[in-house]
């Protein structure tokens, strides 16, 4: 009895296997398929396999099939390996810091402006948030790369350690002295071992530091004019900003996570009570359950708040390809610029909306009202005009350049050497590297 | 006597192609096109590129944090050679004295060299991060300033426990089966003798086991050298400040994160050069000189 069960349903399976590889390369070959290869994980990497599902659902001429290959400088290594060995995918996610490597590949990539256009979409600039349009653009205003999850770093802050502090929980420090101050007095009331820690000091306490004080990063608009650049982040109002964090790391009032988002980490086990880290980091801060409220990115008097640069990251597209597959490419871009989407991508991931309307359709459906301070990364994003020192900051090695500057640091930290010489040093490093990198 | 040869010109090809064909696939083109980009300058998206002759070699060599990769290397290559092969020695003497469930516990002893690099290093951060492992909040619960983050000796402490941990399986198979081939008589003569537990052991079974220890000794050092990527990568991605980047992992950063394709071929031309020298002296030196007897 048992056995003709059992071989009835080996039969089904059998039947169905052979019904679906029947019925696989069929649907195949009927739709272009589209690879896109990402660097998403946890609740982000649902979005874009949900996303990707309902594109390929929504039509029937092409498949787009999501790849994840690994942290984010994984995955632009894997794509320029893969364009060496001729066979790039359609798509790739290229982080903020990567931009600057794809930038200086012309000849390997299609702008995403020449895209849409292939596909019968006409682009259209104005659609799109200001400041992260010309982030991924070149001098000249064609449109590079297509943004897809842009972030800007915000201030995180443990409401229930604030209050322990006797500090008000309602409102969180505004400059960088408030929150050094506010760090000290959690520290030394004992409400929590650490009072402040932060996400890649290069992308928020360098980086952002210089365009939200409006100080230059380095010349030639920070790279945006042009990728000579000399490297100018050793001036005064870093070094002040950098030995303060250096002297408070000496007593744990300030700890260091890692190079990248590892600090989350700190904050959300309660053992930090301030976090500056990106807005995209938002969806984990929530599940952890900690009772935190959210300030915007932390300035000096007398010099910001200017405005935030983007940093996530955006897709780019390999030249070579058919027009078919550009078509469909085209296609895909135009369905995640619809409102819909981006809408509730930047409502689930806490990532910004890249389009004007998407924006204004999240403001009339009062979800601002109901979460307090989600409005902030945009806000900082886009309440000044940039200046030539906001605009972002684009070198052909940024990745290189931020590794020789998390060196400097990490030296710093551990006591070895101030901030004047760790600042001093990765400039040199810094302005070294990109000269030889340019020299190629 | 006669010679002994085969009487098909053709089989003994066959019989080796094999081989060959793995050694040509996944050693001398991947070796001949490292020699080929080590003298060229190529951007990442080998759009362009151009013959520099050996520019790369003189950046390479004259590079201060090349000479401290190196540096780096040696003493982790050393610490990691001395604690596994120290620790297995312990086990082993240990576990010969074992009379009952011998084979259980040197299967123990055994699991953990199967497991892989990259999991090993894992395993270790696990416990010892200072964000979220149990033995990192216990150290610092008790008042010690435990922090490989920003520490680089104690990175390279955790580094180095983790990579020994790993090859302790290896040298403990050695060890053992070189305790046992050492004659009972001899120890028992030295018992008769007089001779006493810690002075048998220096006296007697160490100097025979020398040839083994010699043995290892090379092998735990092409280890600690090669093999370490995996569980660098995993917990400390060479840092603090390069506190852990040994010159492997310099290749790896330098190249693939760094993008300079000419500068890492470069370098692993020269490491291919030390292994070449490494291996030279373990035949000519260690297989020929030590022997038993």
């Amino acid at each position: 009895m048992f056995k003709t069960i059992l071989k009835a349903s080996t039969l089904k399976a059998t039947a169905a296997a052979l019904a679906l590889s029947a019925t696989g390369p069929l649907a195949a070959s009927a739709a272009t398929d589209l690879q896109w290869w990402h660097a998403m994980t946890g609740a982000n990497n649902e979005v874009v396999n949900q996303l990707a599902k309902e594109f390929n659902e929504s039509q029937s001429e092409y498949t787009i099939t999501p790849v994840f290959k690994g942290t984010y400088p994984e995955t632009l290594n894997a794509g320029i390996a893969a364009f060496r060995s001729k066979q790039p995918p359609a798509i790739i996610q290229v982080f903020d810091a990567g931009s600057g490597v794809m930038m200086g590949a012309e000849g390997a990539i299609m702008p995403a402006a020449d895209v849409l256009q292939k596909g019968g979409f006409t682009f259209d600039k104005s659609q799109y948030l200001a400041g992260i349009a010309a982030y991924y653009s070149k001098p000249d205003g064609t449109m590079l790369s297509f943004p897809y999850n842009s972030s800007s770093p915000i201030l995180y802050y443990n409401k229930d350690i604030f209050a322990k502090a006797g500090l008000d929980a309602e409102a969180p420090p505004k400059t960088w002295p408030e929150v050094f101050e506010a760090a000290k007095k959690i520290k030394a009331s004992g409400a929590a071992s650490c009072g402040f820690t932060s996400t890649w000091l290069t992308w928020i306490q360098t980086e952002n530091l210089a365009a939200w004080n409006n100080v230059a990063y380095g010349t030639n608009e920070n790279g945006l004019g042009g990728s000579d650049v000399k490297l100018e982040f050793n001036a005064p109002l870093f070094v002040e900003h950098f030995q303060a964090i250096a002297d408070l790391a000496k007593d744990g009032t300030f700890r260091y996570g890692g190079r990248t988002s590892e600090a989350k980490q700190l904050f959300m086990s309660g053992e930090c009570a301030i976090l500056t880290e990106s807005s995209g980091g938002l969806g984990d801060i929530v599940k952890s359950g900690v009772k935190y409220g959210i300030g915007q990115l932390p300035y000096y008097e007398g010099h910001g708040p200017q405005n935030t640069i983007p940093g996530g990251a955006s897709l780019w597209v390999f030249g070579g390809k058919s027009d078919a597959e550009y078509a469909g490419i085209a296609q895909f871009f135009n369905f995640l610029s619809q409102t819909k989407t981006q809408a509730r991508l930047h409502q689930v991931s806490g990532y910004m909306p890249v389009t004007n309307a998407a924006y204004e359709e999240t403001k009339k459906s009062g979800f601002y009202d109901k979460n307090p301070g989600r409005e902030t990364p945009i806000l900082q994003m886009m309440g000044k005009a940039p200046t030539e020192n906001s605009k972002g900051v684009r070198l052909v090695n940024l990745p290189q350049v931020r590794d020789i500057m998390n060196e400097e640091f990490e030296s710093m930290l551990a006591g070895k050497q101030d901030a004047k010489a760790a600042l001093d040093k990765a400039v040199e490093r810094g302005n070294a590297a990109i000269a030889e990198a340019i020299g190629n | 006597m006669h010679n002994v040869a085969f009487p098909n010109k053709i089989l003994p090809y066959l019989l080796v192609a094999p081989q060959i064909i793995l050694t040509v696939i996944f050693f001398f083109w991947p070796a001949s096109q490292a020699l080929y980009q080590s003298v060229m300058r190529e951007d990442p998206f080998g759009l362009k590129s151009g013959f520099v002759g050996l520019a790369n070699f003189r950046a390479v060599l004259s590079d201060p944090n090349y000479i401290h990769a190196l540096q780096v290397t040696v003493v982790f290559s050393i610490l990691t050679a001395l604690v596994s092969m120290g620790v297995a020695l312990l086990l082993a003497t240990a576990a010969d004295k074992v009379v009952r469930g011998q084979t259980f516990y040197r299967t123990l002893l055994i699991w953990p060299y199967a497991v892989a690099p990259a999991v090993a290093g894992m395993l270790w951060l696990f416990m010892f991060n200072p964000a979220m492992g149990t033995f990192a909040y216990l150290l610092r619960r008790n008042g010690f300033g435990w922090d490989p983050l920003l520490n680089g000796d104690q990175a390279m402490g955790l580094v180095v426990v983790a990579a020994a941990w790993k090859q302790i399986s290896y040298n403990f198979l050695f060890f053992v089966a070189g305790l046992q081939a050492i004659p009972k008589s001899l120890i028992e003569a030295a018992s008769i003798d007089g001779a006493r537990g810690a002075r048998r052991f220096w006296t007697i079974v160490f100097p025979l086991l020398a040839p083994t220890t010699f043995f290892l000794l090379v092998v735990n050092t092409v280890y600690a050298f090669f093999d370490t990527f995996g569980i660098i990568h995993s917990v400390t991605g060479g840092g603090p400040a390069k506190a852990t980047e040994t010159l492997v992992y310099k290749v790896y950063n330098d190249g693939f994160v760094n993008l300079n394709l000419g500068s890492s071929a470069a370098q692993s031309v020269i490491l291919m050069v030390i292994v070449i020298a490494l291996t030279a002296f373990q035949f000519r030196f260690v297989e020929k000189r030590v022997h038993y007897g």
